[in-house]
């Protein structure tokens, strides 16, 4: 117990050693810094996996979670604590990232090229343009090679912190470090203009979602006198706080506080309508892409509202709170609307970085209808198939630019699907592990874990009579499989559309590795969570996933066990392959981008959905532009020029004419002709007349002398009498 | 035997005319001349209070041969340099040696 405890306070450790050496010693030396970054997360690895395999072997670890804490601020008359605490929440999340962090790290060696020349023209900032070598042209390393590692690490950081946090102080400090380090990392690529936007759109979006956690967080503080959840999540705390009011009426204080929180989410889980900045952080690196989008921050944000979960169902008493509604509602849209997007998108990553929205909205959908292990299990699988699918994208872009520098067409767009075509025969690893996370995010029966998850999330939905947001989600689930198998399709069946696809290549082994790990959880992963009643094979394994989790939340919260219906299950069965089918026989034939079939058939709407509902036009014109406005011409015209330069201005003026009064009135006449020239003309006064005395004549002084030996020595024969 | 009162007169006499020679005198031989003078009656006041007040001890006359050595060096010095003067210049006397004065 001691020693797990621990390990759960080591475990964010290594990381953020591996940035401050590779930053301070090694970022000359390639081969040490991804060596440190690789080992560091390797050693949070080992020590989640042994925490993770500590809570499977502990008898009644659900109620005795795992982490201890320290005073760490004394507030008032209470001490302020901070700590860890693993309870199967955050084990399981802990599993997940621990295995998705490291894959990613690995993946990364080879992603940048390492054991590649430097390139002839790669400059700092830019992605690398290839190496002469041999008479052709071959991929080269990586300019900030060493910097990438480092970055990363502490992204890792942040991400085990907010994870093994028992309190909502230190979880947000691993928030934030993540969102540093995706500012950092999307913008990797600095010298690109459209990275450099990305990466301050990315920043200022979710900032606004972390404003209003932070009120959140203070707002929570002010009314339970704690951040620990183990203190908040007391059966005495949230009756409290659900009975409390706060300023909104209609709202408890549980309420307000867990919508506030929510927003957080909706920030760093790019939700309606805060989701616009993921789809732009594309640019940066892919490995980047996989640790935002699947492994760490999009994640984290689902993980803390999943954690508040007690705090969103405070005062429903089974009921949809007010705050669950919300989460419902928001969480609905977003897997509808970002699924749609994702159909006329034909950039490989934008494609699944919509698609990550779509899923991330299930999950809160999930969550919204009280699904807490359903939203649980979805969040995991997701992050191992999602992880997959951006690693097998960035493998696919990579096996492209091979193309493109062989042809040496830099005018072809490596991640435009329109461009590849054919790609299953020169990648084979590459596409069955991406075929693997395609149809497990297309929720492929029985044998993909995105089933299993997706499955119950429908099923939770039917059976306490969510219809809207059952139908949503189906939908939103249809449209998943159908733009997954069009983007399969595209990359890799039928024939090569351009030359460079015929010329790409398999990607190095330090890359097909971590696809094949995490194709085997994206498929295996399913397994642990099988509901018992399900037809057929339910029961063979056991629902080990639903145990361990639903067992996590507080006792007071109680959950109705489902029952086995089977319109959820033909539902999902019917959109899965469904969308599968059609997905593959309308693309099968796909010839250019301008001939899309969907395109046809869609006409405007296409248009509408190809441009993302104009949602950064309208973000653009609604809110960006005026704010530029708004800063030039009152806060910088009026503002900064007129008022508080004006003021400066007045006081600098005031401050001239005082000083010349004083130097008239003051400094001239009494300092300096009087104190100054005055004695200095007196010297001169007394000098000139003195000097007259020093005549020069030896024999003078002498008679001077002897005169005056003669008075000394007759005043002290006088006073001798 | 003589008292000691009659070396001093003798002594403040040979003084006063030395000094009298240095103030009074404008040729610095005999400036110089008055210097001398003033150190024998310096003297002669050495070795008579060592004779009468402290016959056991030497100092008297160790003081004396100290002020002889002195005496001797400085005739030298100042009589090389009114020698030098005298050639640059040919003149001896002291109202006309003023080159450094202002």
């Amino acid at each position: 117990m001691e020693l797990t405890n621990l390990i759960i306070w080591l475990i964010p450790l290594p990381p953020l050693l591996a940035f401050f050496f590779i930053v301070l010693f090694t970022n000359k030396n390639n081969k040490l810094s991804h060596s440190i970054a690789v080992g560091g997360a390797g050693l949070s690895f080992l020590g989640a996996m042994y925490v993770f395999y500590q809570a499977l072997t502990t008898n009644h670890f659900a109620e005795h979670p795992f982490g201890n804490a320290i005073t760490w601020l004394n507030l008032g008359d209470k001490p302020f604590e901070i700590g860890v605490m693993i309870d199967p929440l955050s084990a399981i999340v802990l599993f997940f990232v621990a295995i998705t962090v490291l894959m990613i790290f690995i993946y990364s060696i080879g992603y940048h090229n390492y054991g590649q020349p430097k390139g002839d023209h790669d400059k700092k900032g830019f992605p690398p343009h290839g190496a002469a070598q041999d008479g052709h042209t071959v991929l080269s390393i990586e300019p900030m090679y060493a910097r990438f590692f480092a970055f990363i690490g502490l992204f890792a950081f942040g991400m085990f912190t907010l994870v093994v946090s028992d309190n909502l102080l230190t979880l947000f400090v691993g928030w934030e470090i993540m969102g540093l380090c995706s500012y950092l990392l999307i913008g990797f690529w600095f010298g690109k203009d459209s990275a450099k936007n990305a990466a301050k759109k990315a920043f200022m979006t979710t900032r606004v979602g972390d404003v209003f956690m932070l009120l959140g967080i203070s707002y929570l503080f002010t009314e339970a006198g704690t951040l620990s959840f183990k203190a908040i999540f007391t059966e005495e705390m949230i009756s409290h706080l659900a009975h409390a009011d706060s300023y909104i009426p209609g709202l408890s204080v549980a309420g307000l506080a867990g919508i506030l929180l929510f927003i957080g989410t909706v920030g760093k889980s790019a939700q309606f309508p805060l989701h616009v900045w993921l789809p732009d952080a594309m640019e940066g690196p892919t490995p980047v892409s996989a640790m935002i989008h699947a492994a760490t921050m999009v994640s984290a944000g689902v993980y803390m509202v999943i954690r508040m979960f007690p705090l969103l169902q405070a005062g429903g008493h089974g009921e949809l709170t007010t705050a669950m509604t919300v989460l419902a509602v928001i969480g609905s849209i977003t897997a509808l609307f970002a699924a749609t997007i994702a159909v006329a998108q034909n950039d490989v990553k934008r494609v699944l970085a919509y698609s990550t929205i779509s899923q991330l909205g299930f999950m809160v959908a999930a969550l919204g209808i009280g699904a807490y292990v359903a939203a649980v299990f979805h969040l995991v699988t997701h992050a191992f198939f999602k992880a997959l699918l951006f690693l097998g994208s960035g493998s696919v872009i990579h096996g492209m630019e091979h193309g493109v520098l062989h042809t040496g067409n830099h005018k072809v767009d490596p991640q435009d699907m329109y461009n590849m075509g054919g790609l299953s025969k020169k990648m084979p690893k590459t596409f069955w592990t991406f075929l693997i996370g395609g149809f497990a995010l297309s929720g492929f029966p029985l044998i993909t874990a995105g089933f299993w998850s997706k499955d119950e999330i429908l099923a939770d939905a039917f059976a306490n009579g969510h219809m809207g947001v059952f139908w949503t989600l189906a939908i939103a689930a249809f449209l998943t499989a159908f733009y997954t198998m069009r983007q399969i399709t595209l990359t890799f069946l039928g024939k090569a559309r351009t030359k460079e696809a015929e010329h790409a290549h398999e990607t190095p082994a330090t890359m097909t590795t971590p696809l094949i790990v995490l194709a085997i959880f994206a498929i295996g992963f399913g397994w642990v969570g099988v509901p018992e009643h399900f037809p057929g094979i339910g029961g063979i394994l056991p629902n080990w996933f639903h145990d361990f989790i639903a067992h996590g939340l507080p006792s007071f919260i109680h959950f109705e066990t489902i029952h086995f219906s089977w319109t959820p299950l033909i539902t999902s069965l019917v959109v899965a392959l469904g969308g599968l089918l059609t997905g593959w026989l309308v693309y099968r034939n796909a010839t250019t981008a301008e001939n899309d079939p969907i395109k046809k058939l869609l006409g405007p709407v296409h248009t509408l959905l190809k441009n993302k509902y104009y949602f950064d036009e309208l973000y653009d014109k609604v809110l960006v532009k005026p704010l530029a406005v708004f800063s030039e011409k009152v806060v910088y015209e009026f503002m900064d020029r007129k008022v508080i330069d004006g003021f400066l201005h007045k006081v600098a003026e005031l401050t001239f004419s005082l000083g010349t009064i004083f130097r008239e009135k003051f400094d001239l006449p009494v300092i300096n002709e009087f104190f100054g020239d005055g004695t200095a003309a007196m010297t001169q006064w007394f000098g000139e007349k003195i000097r007259k005395i020093q005549s020069g004549n030896i024999q003078q002084y002498m008679i001077i002398a002897v005169l005056g030996a003669f008075v000394a020595l007759f005043a002290f024969w006088m006073t001798l009498n | 035997m003589i008292p000691l009162s009659n070396y001093l007169i003798v002594a403040a006499g040979l003084f006063s005319i030395g000094l009298y020679a240095v103030l009074a005198r404008k040729n610095a031989i005999m400036i110089l001349m008055g210097i001398e003078l003033m150190l024998n009656a310096v003297n002669i006041n050495l070795v008579a209070f060592w004779r009468y007040l402290t016959p056991e001890n030497v100092s008297g006359q160790v003081f004396a041969a100290m002020v002889f050595v002195v005496a001797a060096a400085e005739v030298a010095v100042g009589i090389a340099l009114i020698m030098t003067v005298y050639r640059r210049r040919d003149t001896v006397s002291a109202d006309e040696i003023n080159l450094m004065k202002w």
